[in-house]
């Protein structure tokens, strides 16, 4: 596949802006780029990212598959202790994502049961709404984007996410435990993350730009397919509304109204 | 004006010492804190804001309590609240100047404060958040300041002065207001989720603000030639006592929703709050304190004879300042995180480099206080009022 300057420069500009993370470094390196690689970041418009997850088929073993991918793709250490920890994507009981449908006549089965969680990259994202610079955004795309360079770290966005999807750097990332984190940084090509900042899941936005599945998504696919679906809810076609026909799917909290992009088939 | 502060007793230069010294510890675990990070408070993933965001949302209500001198003065013409309106106004700037600190010792990040200038942003609560105290602190420096010159000088204050003063009178309603809207509009998180809120926090800030203020009046009192008035404290108390009711029923509405319907989300706080809930009890003794202050608050304040006393008053007083710190400086910011989204139970509690910087931005409170007092005494002393 031959790229074009256009593409190259997208390209360029993404790179640069996620590994510089400066609007000034791609002013120098591609002056007038950065509104147009801005502008296409994501895969084209008018598109809406969403994943499908596949509960009747979904392992503990995928799960921390998946959680280790997302988290060494992402630089995102371990601190150590549960206080201050930092997740993107992780596993969770049944009557703790579901607090309301939980009954004591619930089969054993479903009581006990692990749920993959992250960021439902909301249509109607409180996160985005309270704050106060703009650093957490949505996408065209309907990706929940984060700018860790311009969060100054009120925790606002915390508070505001009825999902806990949220993680807050108390202490430097890049002076966690060595012992739990040995290579750490394990991904040069995704920036680390100063102290003070909030992160969390992205959908992988650096990857989709590539054309690239998500990161936990591929790792599960590695295990067995199509048990996380990622895809385009706005094509009718699409692997992740097929699944939403053929099958009944719930999603957390939806009585809040910031309508999740995140499915569960149960 | 200024040197007005710089001349004072021996009293007052320990004080003024005392509270520098607390201010530099402060200082210190304020360096620590940037040094290291958040992790050296009690905060936690599950409970990402504590005592900090707790004592800004406290001091707000402190200092819009200040307009409860200003609006019967201007607005109602009552003008036995002339001799203090300044006490008011320069109490309203020292809670700011701690509200703005508190907020300020809470970012993460703190050196990229002025990105909500930069990127300012309407949707965002803290936004306006940050205009209005920023606005109200202005306001009353100026005001203040223009005021009490005039009076030095034994001149009524310029016109214009006047047209700021009827702006701070809705602008004081507006930062508590605005800084209830910072939880209430928040879904998924219960405790804070009612349309009650704003009302809840200016009864508890025309409680609190006026109890503060009465008690400052008999300090003054007591350590200068100024003698803010019986009649004014006696009005003062009364606003405290009708606000101070007006708290206790908007926070009994909030049970009643809550336990009548039996909503679990709508009664899980209340729960933690008052009988703990798996074990996890680190703020029952606290509420229940708050509870038996709120009693006693309104048994001194209620019943004439105790209101009218002077030393059952300050003890009601104190109960008020009691009662609403512990529900709005501890609870209600907590609460609002337990249970967290997942229906389980992370406690919080601060740590000593907290407490310590909570206690030197107090201190820093106190002393822009204590000079601002000292100037408007000193002018009120000089003018023989």
């Amino acid at each position: 596949m031959g790229m074009d300057r256009r593409n190259f420069l997208k390209v360029a500009g993404l790179s640069t802006l996620l590994a510089a993370g400066g609007k000034a470094a791609v002013d120098i390196l591609a002056p007038g780029d950065l509104e147009a690689s801005m502008k296409s970041v994501p895969l084209s418009e008018g598109k809406r990212w969403a994943m499908v997850i596949d509960m009747r088929h979904l392992n503990e073993e995928i799960m921390d598959a998946c959680t280790a991918a997302c988290h060494r793709e992402h630089n995102v250490p371990d601190v150590g202790n549960t206080k201050n920890e930092i997740k993107w994507i992780w596993k969770e009981k049944y009557e703790h994502i579901f607090p309301g449908q939980q009954h004591e006549y619930a089969s054993e089965k479903y009581k006990d049961q692990f749920f993959l969680i992250t960021c439902n990259h909301c249509t109607n994202p409180p996160c985005c709404r309270v704050c106060p610079t703009r650093a957490t955004w949505q996408r065209s795309d309907g990706v929940v984007m984060m700018d860790m360079h311009r969060c100054i770290g009120c925790r606002f966005c915390m508070a505001a996410c009825p999902f806990g999807a949220r993680s807050f750097n108390y202490g430097d990332p890049r002076k966690a435990p060595e012992d739990l984190n040995p290579d750490f940084p394990p991904n040069p090509d995704y920036p680390t993350r100063s102290k003070g900042v909030v992160e969390k899941c992205t959908f992988c936005a650096e990857r989709i730009a590539k054309g690239m599945m998500p990161a936990c998504v591929e790792a599960a696919d590695t295990i067995k397919e199509d048990v996380l679906i990622f895809g385009d809810l706005s094509n009718p076609d699409s692997r992740v509304r097929k699944a939403l026909r053929a099958n009944y799917s719930i999603r957390r909290k939806p009585e809040l109204g910031t309508e999740p992009n995140v499915f569960y088939i149960v | 004006m200024l040197d007005k502060a710089l001349r004072g007793s021996n009293r007052y230069w320990w004080w003024i010492l005392s509270l520098l010294a607390v201010m530099a510890i402060g200082f210190f675990c304020y360096l620590y804190q940037f040094k290291m990070g958040l992790k050296v408070t009690g905060l936690s993933r599950d409970v990402s804001w504590g005592f900090y965001i707790a004592q800004f949302t406290y001091l707000v209500g402190v200092a819009a309590g200040g307009v409860m001198v200003v609006m019967p003065y201007y607005l109602h013409d009552y003008k036995a609240f002339g001799r203090i309106t300044i006490l008011g106004e320069f109490l309203a700037v020292a809670a700011v100047t701690m509200c703005l600190l508190f907020i300020f010792v809470d970012l993460g990040n703190p050196v990229r404060i002025m990105n909500v200038i930069m990127y300012p942003t309407p949707n965002s609560i803290l936004f306006w958040d940050m205009i209005v105290l920023n606005g109200y602190l202005f306001l009353n420096i100026i005001i203040g300041w223009n005021v009490l010159s005039a009076e030095r000088k034994g001149m009524k204050y310029q016109s214009w002065v006047k047209v700021l003063i009827y702006i701070s009178i809705p602008w004081a309603f507006s930062i508590h207001t605005v800084t209830a809207f910072l939880y209430a509009g928040i879904p998924g998180r219960h405790y804070w989720l009612t349309a009650i809120m704003a009302a809840r926090f200016l009864a508890s800030a025309f409680a609190s603000g006026p109890a503060i203020l009465i008690l400052l009046c008999l300090v003054v009192r007591r350590y200068t030639r100024f003698n803010p008035g019986r009649e004014q404290i006696g009005t003062l108390a009364g606003i405290v006592t009708y606000a101070f009711v007006l708290n206790v029923f908007f926070f009994l509405l909030e049970l009643f929703t809550a336990f009548y319907s039996q909503i679990p989300g709508h009664m899980h706080t209340f729960e933690y709050l008052f009988v703990g809930v798996h074990g996890h009890n680190n703020l029952v003794p606290w509420m229940w304190t708050a509870a038996l202050f709120s009693v006693i608050a309104l048994v001194l304040l209620i019943v004439p004879a105790s209101r009218r006393r002077e030393s059952t008053l300050t003890a009601g007083c104190i109960a008020v300042f009691i009662s609403t710190w512990i529900d709005k400086g501890m609870a209600l910011v907590v609460g609002g995180f337990i249970p967290n989204p997942f229906e389980k139970v992370t406690e919080y509690w601060p740590t000593a480099p907290e407490l310590g910087i909570t206690l030197g931005v107090w201190a820093t409170g106190f002393f822009v206080l204590t000079v601002l007092f000292k100037i408007a005494v000193s002018v009120k002393e000089e003018v023989g009022a």
